[in-house]
């Protein structure tokens, strides 16, 4: 089981608040929103994080002004399950 | 090409010609078929005996989803009859008949709900029953609706199924978004933590299903998995209709083909000499360009010799079309359907239709090209639905198809329409 970072894309406003918090986890892309470091797909947006990163992981979901940041554990989620005219 | 999605237009429905090519399932009724038609063509059926041992035909069928991510139609349901089992409270699961056919190249779906619409609320129907009489939904355009509606009203006894109208929208087909839109008038996606088969519709376990796979559904529940394994391929079996389009001459054309189907093959089919074309667009606009040689229709494989075909949309551009020119109307189409929920998608979309209209329009400039690389990587798994990374795989693709005209364009000459020989 890996604690994962999820990012609900539909109420991050990009301020960067989180990325502050966790820099060694999130970057930020050129309009600043976050950008999880080193991962590829859909690792970018269940961002799974390392033991020593979850504290940091709480205080961000915590302080996100948009609750848009969850925290879930659990394995990966079945790829290819979302696309659009499914 | 028109994007304009507002109009039906009437597809001839593919003639079967003797010894030749695939019989038809789908369309096997012939045109407009109504009750007496359908029934038979078909036969008469009960959907009482799809309340067991559906899921597990389904299973043996292999069948996948038709409307694009070839998901497996028995994990889906079996993940949805199972999470409708679950707790203490049992909530009733919902069916949705997916008819919303956002992609602009695409017309089978509407083909098929005009033709053969008992055997898609016949493949829905099934499913309801396995899943232990779930509540039925039809979601589709406008155009598509009436034509369910009195198909509806022409069988005996039919239990209630509710019908809604899909914006014409690219997204709206989008699972997610097909749920918001019967929940809440809305259909762009939603957030997902949580799957559909989970809780989707108000909570209760939800499946989405396109119409084509229903009717597919409606097939095996009847004539069971080793008849719909007699066509296509031990790994993409059965049959799938596909939308044709390509320069004119050629019409539009519906085909029923059948898995694992050789390009060159389709394309003669439809009218087409596949010498004639530089590159095909494979999957629709998530899809990919590939050479028209050398490649089956199949959504698994190796890709040097499989194009995944999607929601079955197959787009030829001849010799003297620009591919560049192409994908980048086709990339600020993509841009502007964003549902404009999401950072990446809403900013990183526009910046590469942008890069890809500079590099189309004849800018020299080296870094464009790279430029182009670096932002389809930026956004791509970074939206609530795929949309980014298939837009991005759709621009990946004609970088490596296209490559010599990119190289051209960037150096100053265009090999289309009165540019430099291809
Ligand atoms: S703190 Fe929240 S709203 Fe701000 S960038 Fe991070 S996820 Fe987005
Ligand atoms: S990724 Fe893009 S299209 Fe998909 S929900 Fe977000 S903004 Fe809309």
């Amino acid at each position: 089981m890996t604690t994962h970072l999820h990012i609900d894309w539909t109420s991050c406003d990009g301020r960067g608040l989180c990325t502050e918090l966790l820099p060694g986890v999130l970057d930020r892309d050129d309009w600043g929103y976050p950008l999880a470091r080193g991962k590829s797909g859909r690792e970018r947006t269940d961002v799974p994080l390392r033991d020593a990163d979850r504290e940091a992981a709480h205080e961000a979901v915590r302080l996100c002004p948009k609750l848009a940041l969850s925290l879930w554990d659990g394995e990966k989620p079945e790829p290819g399950r979302r696309r659009p005219g499914q | 090409m028109s994007y304009a999605n507002d109009t039906y237009p009437q597809v001839p429905l593919h003639a079967a010609k003797e010894g030749k090519g695939q019989e038809p399932r789908l369309l096997a009724a012939g045109p407009d078929a109504g009750w007496g038609q359908h029934l038979d063509t078909f036969g008469p059926w009960d959907p009482r005996s799809a309340e067991t041992g559906l899921l597990e035909q389904l299973t043996e069928a292999g069948l996948t989803g038709r409307g694009g991510a070839a998901f497996e139609t028995w994990r889906k349901a079996t993940a949805a009859a199972g999470s409708g089992r679950k707790g203490m409270f049992t909530a009733r699961p919902v069916v949705i008949a997916n008819g919303a056919e956002g992609e602009p190249l695409s017309f089978k779906d509407r083909t098929l709900l005009a033709h053969a619409p008992h055997l898609v609320i016949d493949g829905l129907a099934a499913l309801s029953a396995a899943l232990g009489g779930a509540s039925m939904y039809v979601y589709a355009p406008a155009a598509g609706l009436p034509r369910v509606e009195q198909a509806v009203g022409e069988r005996p006894r039919s239990k209630r199924i509710r019908m809604v109208q899909a914006p014409e929208t690219f997204i709206s087909g989008e699972s997610s978004a097909v749920v918001n839109m019967i929940a809440n008038g809305n259909a762009v996606p939603t957030d997902q933590r949580r799957r559909l088969s989970e809780s989707g519709l108000n909570g209760r376990p939800t499946l989405v299903v396109n119409v084509e796979t229903l009717a597919q559904v409606a097939l095996i529940a009847r004539f069971g998995a080793p008849w719909f394994r007699q066509a296509g391929t031990a790994t993409d079996p059965g049959t799938r209709l596909v939308s044709v389009s390509g320069p004119a001459p050629a019409r539009d054309v519906v085909l029923e083909v059948p898995g694992g189907a050789q390009l060159p093959a389709v394309l003669r089919e439809a009218g087409m000499d596949p010498a004639a074309l530089s590159a095909v667009l494979v999957g629709g606009y998530h899809g990919r360009w590939v050479r028209p040689a050398g490649h089956a229709l199949s959504p698994v494989g190796p890709p040097d010799r499989t194009a995944r075909p999607g929601a079955g949309v197959i787009h030829a551009l001849d010799l003297q079309a620009c591919g560049i020119q192409a994908t980048a109307r086709i990339v600020s189409y993509l841009a502007d359907q964003s549902a404009r929920q999401c950072g990446p998608c809403m900013f990183g979309l526009p910046a590469m239709a942008s890069v890809l209209n500079r590099i189309a329009g004849g800018e020299i400039n080296h870094r464009l090209a790279a430029e182009l690389d670096r932002l389809g990587k930026l956004v791509s798994g970074r939206g609530a639905c795929r949309h980014p990374e298939g837009t991005t795989g759709l621009v990946s693709s004609a970088l490596e198809v296209f490559a010599a005209d990119f190289r051209a364009h960037l150096l100053g000459y265009c090999t289309g329409p009165g540019g430099a020989a291809a």
